[in-house]
């Protein structure tokens, strides 16, 4: 069995058991700035999050793939009173629910790789109220990596600069 | 479709009427019990088996439910003198009454108990907070919770949020709309004096209370306190001796769920919520439709969670939901009143075992603490709803709870008033 990563991230605890293989996997990638998820080797498609069989036809083996990080927000929310004393330092701070362009619409149209992370700047600090602000549904974001310790990142967002964005992206109306 | 989508109309009704809640009970809504899980979860099922006229050898089943957050049916059992011929506490919040009276019918009929305890207690303000905030903000994250806490999403609110706002981004829901579940409710807990507030609010109150997380203003969301609440539910021929009138269970679901309960967002259109596969279950088990309801008890955590599911369950159009919660159908003297008794949203929060005992009460035709009392005992419901009066809905028959564990989980139940 592995060593547990024990690593400190606003003032959490964050731990991967050393008996959770699946897990540590997906963070050894994320700790490379590699983003990779379980492809089902049966039906051939892509989940989100890790998880110990395909939720889609319930295949058991799975192979780890490069999945792009570019895509669109889906959904979110926007936290001003944080529960996690530590956040109460970023309010207000973004969670976004991202629909990757990779599987996008499968397996039917109301479905994609929905990613959960937070709104953060290009070196993967939550992002400041101003960004925050021009941020809403149909957003289109790419995947960053804040680094937590050694062996050990977590998946974020950030705008994508150089993609084209809506002119006014749905935002919570009454600002 | 897949198999367990087909649903042979002919089944379902084999139960139907066959089992009641036949007692119901709590204690006070507190910040600051000053007392244990425990202590609170056997006052509770004392009053509920002594508003049924139960004694401890009529009692022979326990269920509870919880969040590694109370104590067990083996300490309530004890300290009532009653000697099990079944128990079980299992883990789970908000969509767990109505499921768990499933299981005490389906454990009777089997043969393997007679009669039912089922109780929620909890110190949800003074021990573990339910909004998240304490020892369970600071707790080691570990596995699943990886993808989730990490990123400061934990608190219930925080993670249904993504589903409110799609909701508004999909269907113009306004809100303005939603706001009036909490006039509503807190219209209705004006007229409950064991309401936790009881102050009427406005829907400019609603939306200019702080922000929590966006869409959910403070007064969008329900209040944390200390409780325990109890019902009893047992067959409907033992039900004839014992002291109320029954409300006969007409139908039950427990736990249906979205494809994807793990993290439902991956599955389906995110602002439609369980009640869009547990209604037409619900419907077919308790052979009425939404239209022959009279009263509704949708779960209230948050202002949205009670609009989604009155739409979902199709008490309105799909997309209609914020218009039927404030058109004035939700509120006392509306066409299908929703929490008489206040709900989550002001009365306290019980993780749903409260609007199921609200409804028993009304079914009962004794939701009412303020009415003058008559000759035979009984008050003489003056059907007058403003403050501080009346809250019993004129002639219920039927009630529908619509209970919530997270979008993309829910439990329901339909009962009618015995005889």
């Amino acid at each position: 069995m592995s060593d547990t990563i024990n690593a400190e991230y606003l003032g959490m605890n964050l731990q991967v058991d050393g008996l959770d293989n699946s897990n540590l996997a997906y963070f050894k990638h994320c700790a490379e700035h590699r983003f990779h998820l379980q492809k089902c080797d049966d039906c051939g498609l892509i989940r989100y999050p890790v998880a110990e069989g395909c939720s889609w036809c319930g295949g058991g083996k799975a192979t780890w793939t490069a999945v792009d990080g570019k895509g669109e927000v889906h959904s979110y929310t926007e936290i001003h009173h944080a529960i996690q004393p530590a956040f109460k330092a970023y309010t207000p701070y973004m969670v976004l629910v991202v629909d990757l362009d990779t599987q996008k619409g499968a397996p039917t149209e109301h479905e994609a790789l929905r990613i959960i992370a937070n709104l953060v700047t290009a070196d993967g600090v939550l992002a400041p109220p101003d960004v925050v602000a021009g941020v809403g549904i149909g957003s289109r974001v790419r995947m960053v990596f804040t680094d937590i310790a050694d062996g050990m990142a977590i998946p974020q967002f950030t705008v994508d600069e150089d993609a084209e964005q809506p002119s006014a992206p749905w935002r919570y109306p009454a600002e | 479709m897949a198999r367990i989508d087909q649903l042979d109309p002919e089944l379902g009704a084999s139960l139907r009427e066959k089992y009641a809640i036949v007692g119901v009970g709590e204690t006070e809504y507190l910040r600051g019990s000053g007392t244990t899980v425990r202590a609170m979860a056997v006052n509770a099922v004392r009053n509920a088996m002594a508003d049924a006229g139960l004694g401890p050898g009529d009692v022979d089943g326990m269920l509870s439910y919880q969040g590694a957050d109370s104590t067990l049916s083996t300490f309530v059992s004890a300290d009532l003198g009653i000697r099990l011929n079944f128990y079980m506490d299992v883990m789970g919040g908000g969509s767990s009454t109505e499921a768990l009276t499933g299981i005490a019918m389906g454990v009777i009929e089997a043969g393997m108990c007679e009669t039912v305890a089922i109780y929620r207690s909890m110190n949800g303000h003074s021990q573990t907070r339910i909004g998240g905030t304490g020892a369970r903000a600071v707790a080691p994250v570990v596995g699943e919770f990886l993808h989730e806490r990490s990123y400061g999403w934990q608190s219930a609110g925080q993670k249904f949020a993504p589903t409110f706002l799609r909701h508004m981004y999909d269907y113009g829901t306004t809100p303005e709309q939603v706001a009036h579940v909490k006039v509503a409710h807190s219209h209705h807990a004006s007229n409950n004096p064991k309401a936790y507030y009881k102050n009427r609010v406005t829907v400019e109150d609603v939306v200019n209370s702080r922000m929590i997380c966006k869409p959910l203003h403070l007064l969008d969301c329900c209040v944390e306190t200390d409780n325990a609440t109890a019902i009893i539910v047992t067959s409907a021929d033992r039900a004839k001796d014992l002291r109320q009138i029954p409300a006969l269970i007409r139908g039950v679901v427990g736990r249906v769920s979205k494809p994807r309960a793990d993290l439902h967002y991956q599955a389906g259109p995110i602002s439609t919520v369980a009640g869009h596969y547990a209604g037409p279950r619900l419907w077919r088990n308790a052979g009425v439709g939404p239209d022959e309801v009279d009263v509704t008890g949708s779960y209230d955590a948050f202002t949205f969670t009670t609009m989604l599911q009155l739409e979902d369950y199709g008490f309105c159009k799909k997309g209609e939901g914020g218009d039927y919660v404030s058109n004035g159908t939700t509120f006392l003297g509306g066409r299908r009143p929703n929490n008489t008794s206040g709900g989550h949203l002001c009365e306290g929060y019980t993780h749903g075992i409260a609007m199921v005992v609200e409804n028993v009460r009304q079914l009962r035709h004794e939701a009412d603490d303020s009415c003058p009392i008559g000759p035979d005992g009984k008050r003489q419901h003056t059907h007058d709803h403003s403050e501080g009066g009346c809250r019993q809905v004129k002639d219920v028959e039927i009630s529908a709870n619509l209970g919530w564990a997270t979008p993309g989980t829910g439990s329901a139940m339909v009962m009618r008033r015995g005889v």
